[in-house]
């Protein structure tokens, strides 16, 4: 059973801790000197770094949220100087306003082996071509991959996300045997690939997919169209990126990195700890993170966490795919969606007014459709065709450039989106993915 | 001289036409002239009716989002030609006709024709002065 790092991936859970401890000692100490507002909610607390002992003090710690990143836009969070900073990603957010995160030297080396554990962990080695779907540029997804794999001296393809045809063409003439890319995607390659009839001209072996949620039968799916293995991975940008956890040949639940991360599950409303097995949100800790650490990062995903030893010899904890959110954050085609970014649009467009709309969301033929109805009212409408197109064309370039993608928008008639206890039902998620 | 239009949006979906025919009929409102514009997501209807505020009022009490528009009616000699002359007249002061649709007369010698222009105040001036008779809206 090959293992990238086996002293820290084996490590026996005791010595694990320990170690966690040592880390975040260290690191509350650290960020205490080096970051205003968690020094602030520190004191807020009456705690001195001095108190927290080792992880039995993890508890005590204060939260941290989405909101700070965009209340300390942009470099704010920071805990080491700009010079040491090697490079940022950025991931929107609700508002509009991306959020940014940067990573020093350590953290870029940490965060390639995290990924390479992963690539490990599938099957690849230093003969693996590594194509690499993800979009490589500010989101995180593209330069994980890129990154994991040069660490394990296999041989990256950073073919970066679109253009199918050229992906398939590119996967035959290189001799791709890992792919990284969305699930939804993979599955499109797929069905491309068997249109095609080209299924038997690929050497892929094994799967990494991720970044957005997917079935077990999409799973079987993309397993049999492309005759490979597929592994789920997570992660997050405020985090690190992919390889947060992931998936071990025994595909049951995803590692986390816990040398690295501390996972807890909390109860959502009232921030007490749940016990392993029991479902809450999810928080993480970054213990080793030099330029962009979070204590107790409030992730909003539902999920449970599993200490049982695995059987492949990983002591790290396992965490099940997240199946459900604490807020109300879409996730289409791989793009985080909030309500209250179409809200903001739909605002400007609407002189003021915000005017009532829905979100539907479904899943044809393993594409996610995204749709936008909006009200009709008298101040979007006016006597010419053209004027009514015009406002559905700026709605939607306007979602398009907020958001990321672009929805389809139907203006429907006034009162027609059911409302229950006056509120009007802002989103239909017709994907079955649970 | 120009006579209320009733603009309605309609939603590309089945039944809708009607529902909105006949919540104006139900109302006690006489629908004179009608015209529909469609897309492929939706629609506009345009009506000229007896009583526009009634009309405008129920639409508005059923959920249907309608909006009212100055527009002029122009009476056209029922003979050859009889329309070209009347939009040479717009042609003339570069004035652009947006779109139009017939009206039920009353007179028999004579068509009628709801006329919107890009600027429908010089379009009714420029009739105006040509000696176009245009419908007055009492005789709605």
């Amino acid at each position: 059973m090959a293992m990238w790092q086996p002293e820290y991936e084996a490590l026996p859970r005791h010595e694990l801790e320990k170690l966690q401890s040592e880390r975040l000692v260290a690191q509350v100490k650290r960020m205490y000197e080096k970051v205003e507002l968690f020094r602030k909610r520190m004191d807020e607390k009456g705690l001195k770094p001095s108190d927290i002992h080792g992880i039995e003090d993890l508890h005590k710690l204060p939260f941290s949220y989405k909101q700070d990143l965009r209340d300390y836009y942009p470099y704010g969070l920071f805990a080491t100087p700009m010079s040491e900073i090697r490079r940022v990603h950025a991931s929107s957010g609700t508002t509009g306003k991306q959020i940014v995160v940067g990573y020093t030297d350590n953290d870029l080396e940490m965060w390639a082996d995290c990924f390479a554990r992963m690539l490990i962990a599938v099957g690849a080695d230093e003969n693996s071509f590594v194509h690499v779907g993800y979009g490589l540029g500010l989101f995180t997804g593209g330069f994980g991959a890129h990154d994991g794999a040069i660490r394990i001296g296999a041989t990256a393809i950073p073919i970066s996300a679109g253009n199918t045809q050229r992906q398939i063409q590119t996967m035959i003439d290189f001799g791709s045997t890992v792919l990284c890319c969305t699930p939804s995607y993979a599955m499109y390659l797929g069905e491309t690939i068997e249109e095609m009839g080209l299924k038997d001209k690929l050497s892929l072996k094994a799967g990494i997919f991720g970044a957005e949620p997917w079935t077990e039968e999409m799973r079987a799916q993309i397993e049999e169209k492309l005759n490979i293995k597929a592994y789920d991975i997570y992660g997050l940008s405020e985090i690190m990126g992919p390889g947060v956890s992931y998936e071990c040949e025994y595909q049951c639940g995803m590692h986390v990195c816990e040398d690295h991360f501390i996972p807890e599950i909390i109860d959502p409303d009232t921030g007490e700890v749940k016990g392993p097995g029991e479902d809450g949100e999810l928080v993480f800790t970054t213990i080793t993170k030099e330029g962009f650490p979070l204590i107790r990062y409030r992730t909003r995903d539902i999920c449970s966490l599993n200490y049982e030893p695995c059987k492949c010899g990983r002591t790290h904890v396992r965490m099940n795919k997240p199946h459900g959110r604490t807020d109300d954050m879409l996730i289409i085609r791989g793009v985080n969606v909030f309500p209250s970014q179409i809200e903001e649009v739909l605002l400007k467009v609407g002189g003021d007014v915000t005017p009532n709309y829905q979100i539907v969301v479904d899943r044809v033929n393993n594409n996610d459709t995204f749709e936008v109805k909006v009200e009709m009212s008298e101040e979007l409408f006016s006597d010419g065709v053209k004027g009514i197109e015009r406002v559905e064309k700026t709605i939607s370039e306007n979602l398009r450039s907020t958001l990321g993608i672009g929805p389809k928008v139907t203006l429907v008639n006034p009162k027609s989106i059911v409302r229950s206890e006056g509120k009007a039902k802002r989103i239909i998620d017709m994907r079955k993915l649970s | 001289m120009f006579i209320k239009q009733l603009s309605i949006f309609v939603e590309n979906k089945f039944g809708r036409l009607e529902a909105i025919i006949d919540t104006i009929g139900k109302n006690g409102v006489n629908i004179r002239a009608l015209s529909i514009a469609d897309t492929t997501d939706f629609g506009i209807l345009r009506v000229i009716v007896d009583d526009t505020e009634k009309a405008k009022k129920c639409l508005s009490d059923a959920g249907v989002v309608a909006k009212a528009t100055d527009v002029i009616a122009v009476y056209i000699d029922d003979e050859t030609g009889g329309l070209a002359k009347v939009l040479g007249y717009l042609t003339e002061e570069k004035i652009s006709v947006e779109y139009m649709y017939a009206f039920l007369s009353r007179d028999t010698s004579k068509a009628l024709m709801v006329v919107k222009a890009d600027d429908e105040e010089a379009a009714e001036k420029a009739l105006r002065l040509k000696g176009v008779e245009m419908l007055n809206p009492e005789n709605l």
